[in-house]
């Protein structure tokens, strides 16, 4: 009897060293600050891919700056304005989103996130109008029309598409991002004490705001 | 929790608000001066503008700020390796 006592106390022991050891394990696989620096890094590659397009970008421009300046008239400022104040408040509402999940505020968080999707959405019909006007003047890489222009003009579309359509792919990655954040928020793997992939996918979404405010001046703003 | 808290800055909705109010107004600043030819003036002012809302961006929006000081060196050694390129094209460029 005695020795089955022992027996059973000895296995209690394990079954508590084994959990003690158990939630030691789950401890070190959470490393937020390694989640988050490894974002850092993923964005940095990020933006020397987006910084070798504008470099190419500065030496076509001097280049052609005359042509640069004719064909950049055929841009709609207004339209390229609303997309820049666009996703500044889609940013604000990212950021504002992890402010009221570290609150507690679960609804909230998740109706913010959905007005980030929105005006991403917005952002995207917005460049779709823009690029199917173009489409419609036969602006377009490879068209007859815009073959028959000047050398530079054909470059700076060229840069105009390549770019605003790289950025267009990084948008719809990151409302992809924001529907899996909401996703999780909802089935509570997402909470106010674990959110470290709601803030990378949020750093995320501000890069691509980021890259939208220097694009927005070099391709828009130059008359 | 514990690797958590050492790096949690929990800041109210304020100072995003402010922020936002900043960048809008500087997208309308740079808008209405692009309106107005200064030449070769007009390009930097723009790009000054658009550096000044990218530092708005990166410290608040992106917590650099608030977050450890490895993450800003990262930003500085990318943008260092980024000048670097951008130096030595713009040299063989603009003076061939």
């Amino acid at each position: 009897m005695s020795s089955n006592a022992e027996l059973e106390l000895t296995q209690n022991e394990m079954q508590e060293v084994e959990a003690s050891h158990h939630e030691h394990t789950e401890h070190v696989h959470r490393d937020d600050f390694a989640s988050k620096m490894g974002m850092w890094l993923f964005l940095l590659t990020e933006l020397l891919l987006f910084g070798g397009l504008f470099i190419l970008y500065m030496a076509y421009r001097f280049q052609y700056s005359h042509d640069f300046h004719i064909a950049a008239k055929e841009l709609n400022v207004g339209v390229g304005t609303l997309n820049t104040i666009i996703l500044l408040t889609s940013s604000l509402s990212m950021a504002l989103s992890i402010i009221a999940l570290q609150k507690g505020k679960k609804n909230l968080s998740i109706n913010l996130l959905w007005s980030t999707v929105g005006l991403a959405g917005f952002f995207m019909v917005n460049k779709f109008f823009e690029w199917s006007a173009k489409f419609a003047h036969g602006l377009y890489p490879g068209s007859a029309h815009l073959l028959e222009k000047e050398k530079g003009e054909i470059i700076f579309y060229g840069m105009y598409f390549t770019m605003t359509g790289l950025h267009g792919l990084h948008v719809l990655i990151g409302m992809a991002l924001i529907l899996v954040v909401i996703y999780r928020i909802k089935s509570g793997t997402i909470n106010a004490d674990k959110y470290i992939v709601m803030e990378n996918s949020g750093l995320y979404w501000h890069l691509v705001d980021l890259i939208w405010i220097f694009l927005f001046p070099l391709f828009y703003l130059i008359h | 929790m514990s690797a958590h808290s050492e790096n949690e800055h929990v800041i109210g909705y304020m100072p995003y608000i402010t922020i936002w109010l900043t960048l809008i107004g500087l997208t309308i600043l740079t808008v209405s001066i692009s309106l107005f030819d200064f030449g070769t003036l007009t390009i930097i002012v723009a790009m000054i503008i658009a550096i000044i809302k990218s530092i708005f961006v990166i410290n608040i929006f992106m917590h650099i700020k608030y977050d450890s000081k490895v993450f800003l060196g990262f930003i500085i050694a990318a943008l260092v390796i980024l000048l670097v390129c951008l130096v030595f094209t713009a040299t063989d460029v603009f003076f061939r």
